[in-house]
């Protein structure tokens, strides 16, 4: 699947949709990289995702970690309570940028 | 009496189970070996390719030490025996044909029971006791795909090889004796060996090792699986299997020599 | 985090097995719901350790049923089972890892498995999975290197991988002090909380068991004794279930002549008949 991709101040965004599993976490790391190695900020938004397990979170990371290493931004937007429950579980939390909607990206 | 006749009864359908059981091991492993691959389970590479080395390759040093051995001491009973014929370059043919058709298949079998199928046995038993084979069925992974039919293929694999290069060495021992005791030289008995024997003989050795790899694996393989009680039971398994492999591999190659040599 | 709907996970239904002719469990019922965390207990000999191996499908029963996220685990095919392997993680007793694998290989293993990920996010799930049971900085380690209270984390780290909704647990405690025990017991809860896993946890120790359980099942010689909440069992008057909770068994001689006989190994007088006996009641104790 095909995630819609939209620019939003210097970020592009990527509206991740449905559930992220093993099955689908392959793709969306090739999607996330893709944007980050075209030297482009990215913002995630997890708003309308069904549920993400720890594929996906691990797509995550490694999205944020090559962002830090070509020092473009990285956050995630629209994060519910059982995925942050999940990303509390392995301290991710306090690691990623978070922001609950594109207002508080915009202050930010 | 009758607890006696009970025993060997007892003792008798334990056999028939035994095998029942090998037989059923064997095709598990051919199943998995085959039609792993398009079920999205395969058989591991990496799992083939390290135990080629550990039966192959380490085996080497002293299939050859032993191989070399096996064909001298041939040629030492071969030529205090045809002295008094003077037939002594006889036995040139004599120990090529006998070490490729026999003796290199069988001191290889030997050694790769002693070595390696004990190794196999030891390692799924301990695995056994410590829940790793629970572990890997919890897992999804069939312990027959993951522990015996990667032991299978390398070990029919490895064989025939170490088997033909035992034949060389056989052939060399015999080689060298010869060379000190009637002085021909090492190329020209070399030569005459390889004139004495033909395809058939070596494919005699080859077929052999073949069925040997099976038995030591499926051997090994079964005495590992049914491992209980500890460290101790452990031990006990590893002995019953080398032994079991040794016998079993002695019988088969009486009857596939029977058959092959008459027929 | 219970489920509105009450939606039962786990289901055991009047399951019957035998070992060697002799009868293990005799049709055991269990229920546990989603996101329950269920603690058997027993005593050695009583069962709970050959339950597990039967919910697991390590075995198949000579009766009953034993339905996993509402399907019959004795009933399915190679293939159907080896699909709901995906969603059920076990932790052995004694850990389980295989020996000749780093922690991060054996951590991994159930994802080459079941997945077709790549390299890097195999990695970073396992090194989060260290983070989560606090063992980051020891996966390359070998299983031999490791402590006992580290094996039984890493065995953890090793059935959360692939985020499984059932989350099996044969002994957290056995052979670990209490600290690191006390320790595995939060983390269970933990996973409970986050992640919603609906747990069955296999155990002797009273204590952890009286932590982390929403309900308790106490086996008994191949019965259910008792099936109820923690205050339930807590407050329960069955002697049974107070000896062994309590670990106090009645120990008093019954048969003087028998016990001494026993220790001695020698008759007393003439009584033929009374030679060999062999009272099971006391001989457990």
């Amino acid at each position: 699947m095909k995630y819609p991709v939209s620019k939003h101040l210097n970020y592009s965004i990527i509206t991740l949709s449905g559930e992220i599993d093993l099955n689908e976490s392959p793709n969306v790391r090739k999607q996330i990289l893709n944007i980050i190695n075209n030297n482009n900020s990215l913002l995630i938004d997890l708003s309308n995702v069904e549920y993400i397990d720890s594929s996906g979170v691990a797509s995550l990371v490694e999205g944020l970690q090559t962002s830090r290493t070509k020092k473009l931004n990285f956050a995630l937007l629209g994060v519910s309570e059982s995925a942050l429950q999940v990303l509390q579980l392995a301290r991710l939390d306090t690691v990623f940028t978070i922001y609950n909607s594109l207002e508080e990206v915009e202050q930010a | 009496m009758k607890q006696q006749i009970e025993k060997i009864g007892r003792i008798a359908t334990g056999a028939v189970e035994e095998l029942g059981y090998g037989i059923m091991l064997f095709v598990e492993s051919i199943y998995w070996l085959i039609s792993g691959r398009f079920n999205k389970q395969p058989v591991s590479l990496a799992l083939i390719f390290t135990q080629a080395m550990q039966i192959g390759v380490l085996a080497t040093p002293i299939v050859v030490i032993l191989c070399f051995s096996v064909g001298m001491m041939l040629a030492i009973q071969g030529l205090e025996t045809l002295k008094p014929y003077g037939a002594q370059a006889q036995v040139v043919s004599g120990i090529a044909v006998s070490v490729t058709r026999e003796f290199s298949a069988l001191i290889t079998g030997i050694i790769v029971a002693g070595r390696s199928g004990s190794a196999i046995t030891a390692r799924i038993g301990t695995m056994k006791e410590s829940q790793e084979v629970d572990a890997l069925q919890v897992i999804g992974i069939n312990p027959v795909r993951y522990l015996a039919a990667p032991a299978l293929l390398a070990m029919i694999i490895v064989m025939p090889v170490l088997t033909i290069f035992g034949d060389l060495m056989g052939m060399l021992g015999g080689g060298v004796y010869t060379l000190y005791e009637l002085g021909m030289p090492l190329e020209i008995y070399m030569g005459r060996s390889f004139e004495a024997i033909n395809v058939f003989d070596i494919m005699q050795g080859v077929y052999k090792s073949i069925i040997f790899a099976v038995l030591i694996v499926i051997v090994s393989v079964l005495n590992g699986f049914q491992v209980k009680g500890g460290a101790e039971g452990v031990g006990l398994a590893t002995t019953r299997s080398v032994v079991m492999s040794i016998s079993a591999i002695v019988i088969a190659d009486m009857i596939f020599t029977f058959f092959l040599t008459r027929v | 985090m219970t489920d509105p709907h009450n939606e039962s996970l786990i289901h055991v239904d009047n399951l019957v097995t035998h070992y060697a002719d002799k009868k293990i469990l005799n049709g055991i019922n269990l229920d546990v719901k989603k996101g329950e965390i269920m603690v058997i207990m027993g005593g050695s000999g009583s069962g709970k350790s050959t339950l597990l191996r039967y919910m697991l499908g390590l075995n198949k029963p000579t009766s009953g049923c034993i339905k996993l996220l509402g399907q019959d685990i004795t009933k399915m095919s190679a293939n159907e089972l080896h699909q709901m392997k995906k969603e059920i993680g076990v932790s052995f007793q004694g850990g389980a890892l295989f020996g000749s694998m780093t922690v991060s290989e054996n951590i991994q293993l159930p994802l080459t498995e079941h997945a077709n990920l790549d390299i890097n996010t195999m990695k970073i799930m396992s090194q989060m999975k260290l983070e989560v049971v606090n063992m980051a900085g020891f996966e390359d380690l070998m299983p031999s290197q490791l402590s006992g209270g580290m094996i039984k984390r890493a065995a953890l780290a090793r059935a959360i991988i692939l985020d499984p909704k059932l989350l099996f647990f044969d002994e957290p405690s056995a052979g670990l002090d209490p600290v690191v025990s006390a320790e595995l017991d939060e983390l269970i809860l933990r996973l409970r909380d986050a992640m919603g896993m609906t747990i069955v946890v296999v155990t002797h120790e009273l204590e952890s068991a009286f932590k982390i359980a929403d309900r308790i099942t106490i086996l008994d010689r191949g019965d259910i004794l008792m099936c109820g909440s923690v205050d339930e069992v807590r407050n329960s008057d069955n002697h049974r279930i107070y000896n062994l909770l309590h670990r106090k068994p009645r120990r008093d001689v019954v048969d003087v002549d028998e016990y001494l006989q026993r220790l001695t190994g020698k008759s007393l007088d003439s009584v033929p008949e009374k030679s060999n006996i062999h009272n099971p009641d006391n001989s457990r104790y």
